[in-house]
């Protein structure tokens, strides 16, 4: 029968039947950072044992502070960054730390060392683990709980998702970008529009799409509620993954690509959902609200509640909007701006940074800014090529790699009531910082906001 | 883990669309140890910025059991939201929608989320705001609940079920596959030898 790539990667991980029909799923490979002390400690209280720690890797990103790092002053953020490492040569698993190249945020080195792979399973206690999807991996994050019982079991129970296609056709025309793609889709299907689903997005325009630009996309399929979002692995997966540090190598590399090459969706199978985006049709798109799908494209205006048929909708509009600061009918455009956040497990990565740089070349920040890059290697990837100049003679603060500003548990926050343009995943009420006021966009738009001091049109900044 | 199959208690409802777990509990918190007791950073921000909060009205003191709005529980992976509703003296949750990991949290936390059509929810939370204390019976092996508007059979995923009712613990369930978990892995090393053994270290 044809398949769904979410059906051949959960049938070759399925080990086990239990209660109800539940599925004991295997899990290949297991990222862990500094915010998975609970688990660590649970299985510590069970007396348990790390059943395969050469399947684990560990790096310090939640709460590693982005500069200072070699000497943290902050006790409680000292002692988690030295809580992970000490749990990590205890139980011997895999370890990048401080000082180390490959440290960096868990959801941008999983990829970046060859750790995600075409048709594994791999969990982390990170909603934003669907980014790894982006490989042809079946990735999802879970919680502490069940972080101790991978651990102590190298699987999961789950049960299996309802599978849902998002086909983008066309091509994305100039100053849009994936990012663009995520946030018109999650403002389509709303924050619970993939809820309990799988999503795959297929179709040209994401065969067309770098291998970075695709784990943009699936690292927000968590915002459109689905717990894990793929891409069928292809001749870019193949090229981006040669030669990394835990790629499979010589005779084992020509194996894993005929491997690989099987895993793409069979002509017929059936989704329990399918939805069509235009690519060519979107525009970069800004958020006005405290949702993930309250997106609007750069031309467009803040919404009415008010025209809102749903009127508990309506209400969550309208106690947004007080939140935000906005009117309605408001345009996006020139919305006035006090901060400007370039980082995250969602645009943290050097074509992230690139397609910034080409905005920020040769103007000023007008407000505060930050970069903070994925990882070190993208941050040595960077400076190679000059990148760090760019921002730092703009007045941007160009800084080491962790999740930072996104979550703000690092200590780098968005000050009470300031509004933030920020290449992150969410604009929840308080995610920044208390009071703070996010607008996600893309790396480019977010730039754009940096040297003209509002929400702009990127377009009329740079001519591509 | 503490078995859960029936409980009557007075219900509170809660309004708001799309509550993510960084408002239950704000991530500066989370460095706290568990010990710390979450339940003192449950939703504090947003307390903080409305003295009327429903759940400190003195009507909802001991309410055991909460009703949500669509999308309760979604972004981040959070456990400590969990932690932070039971610690409260939270039993259950009701909602038309939950997010997937924190529905996840909930059972792994002996807490049942259970799932209602839309208008059905918003009918309980309606009859709640008018009779603040109104008690819920939430029965899991009937899979019902029940209130003064009538009886609503809700579907729960019969793992979910089982594990909850009976009380187990699901690590324990699972090292009695050990040997399907070790063919798994002798397969594993078998076809996809580099998946194995981290080579650099």
């Amino acid at each position: 029968m044809a398949r769904t790539l979410y059906e051949k990667v959960w049938d070759a991980h399925a080990v086990a039947t239990g209660p109800g029909g539940r599925t004991l799923l295997y899990i290949d490979r297991h990222m862990l950072h500094d915010g998975s002390f609970h688990a660590f400690e649970a299985l510590r209280r069970s007396g348990r044992k790390v059943r395969r720690p050469d399947a684990a890797f560990a790096t310090p990103d939640h709460y590693i502070p982005t500069r200072g790092r070699e000497n943290i002053t902050h006790p409680e953020l000292r002692d988690k960054v030295e809580a992970l490492a000490a749990n990590a040569a205890g139980t011997r698993i895999t370890f990048f730390g401080v000082g180390d190249d490959r440290q960096g945020i868990v959801h941008v080195i999983g990829p970046e060392q060859g750790i995600t792979q075409p048709g594994i399973t791999l969990v982390c206690g990170d909603s934003h683990t669907s980014t790894h999807g982006a490989l042809g991996a079946l990735a999802f994050g879970i919680g502490a709980s069940e972080v101790a019982h991978v651990l102590a079991t190298q699987s999961l129970w789950q049960s299996k998702a309802r599978t849902f296609r998002v086909n983008v056709t066309g091509r994305l025309g100039p100053g849009v970008h994936s990012k663009d793609i995520i946030l018109a889709l999650i403002q389509r299907i709303g924050a619970f529009g993939g809820t309990g689903h799988a999503i795959e997005f297929a179709g040209l325009a994401i065969a067309s799409l770098s291998m970075e630009a695709r784990m943009t996309i699936c690292n927000m399929a968590i915002e459109a509620g689905a717990r894990s979002g793929m891409i069928a692995p292809d001749d870019t997966t193949f090229e981006y993954l040669a030669g990394r540090p835990y790629s499979p190598s010589g005779a084992d590399w020509e194996r894993a690509i005929a491997r690989w090459r099987a895993l793409p969706t069979d002509a017929g199978a059936r989704f329990d959902r399918e939805v069509d985006l235009d690519a060519a049709a979107l525009e970069p798109m800004a958020t006005w609200g405290t949702s993930p799908e309250h997106g609007v494209g750069i031309g467009g205006l803040v919404p009415d509640p008010a025209r809102q048929p749903d009127a508990a909708r309506g209400a969550s509009m309208e106690k947004a909007l007080r939140y935000m600061g906005l009117a309605a009918g408001q345009a996006m455009e020139g919305i006035p701006i006090d901060r400007v956040f370039i980082g995250s497990c969602t645009n943290s990565r050097i074509e992230d940074l690139r397609a910034a740089a080409a905005v920020v070349r040769g103007r000023k920040a007008l407000v505060p800014s930050m970069v903070v890059p994925g990882s070190g290697l993208v941050k040595r990837a960077a400076e190679a090529e000059g990148l760090d100049r760019v921002f730092t003679e703009a007045g941007f603060d160009w800084r080491e790699a962790g999740c930072s500003m996104c979550v703000g548990m690092n200590g780098d926050l968005v000050g009470d009531g300031e509004r933030c343009a920020s290449t992150s995943n969410r604009n929840f009420e308080g995610r920044q910082g208390k009071g703070a006021r996010t607008h996600l966009m893309s790396p480019a738009m977010a730039a754009a906001a940096a040297v003209t001091g509002k929400i702009t049109d990127v377009r009329k900044l740079v001519r591509e | 883990m503490e078995p859960f199959v029936t409980l009557t208690a007075p219900a509170v409802p809660l309004d708001i669309v799309n509550v993510d777990t960084d408002r239950i509990v704000p991530a500066r918190f989370l460095r706290q140890p568990r010990s710390a007791g979450y339940e003192n950073f449950l939703f504090h921000d947003l307390r903080e910025a409305d003295p009327g909060f429903v759940l400190d009205r003195p009507e909802h003191r001991g309410a055991r059991i909460l009703v949500a709005a669509e999308n309760f529980g979604c972004g981040s992976s959070r456990e400590a939201a969990v932690w932070a509703l039971a610690g409260s003296g939270l039993r259950a949750w009701i909602a038309p929608s939950f997010g997937d990991i924190f529905l996840e949290n909930s059972f792994k936390n002996g807490v049942p989320a259970i799932v209602l059509p839309l208008e059905r929810v918003a009918a309980i939370r309606a009859h709640l705001r008018h009779a603040p204390g109104s008690e819920i019976t939430i029965d899991l092996p009937a899979q019902e609940v029940l209130w003064a508007g009538g009886r609503e059979r809700f579907e729960v995923d019969p793992f979910r079920k089982e594990c909850l009712v009976a009380g187990i613990d699901e690590i324990d369930l699972t090292l009695r596959h050990e040997a399907a978990l070790s063919e798994y892995e002798r397969r594993q090393r078998a076809e996809t030898p580099w998946l194995g053994h981290s080579r650099i270290l």
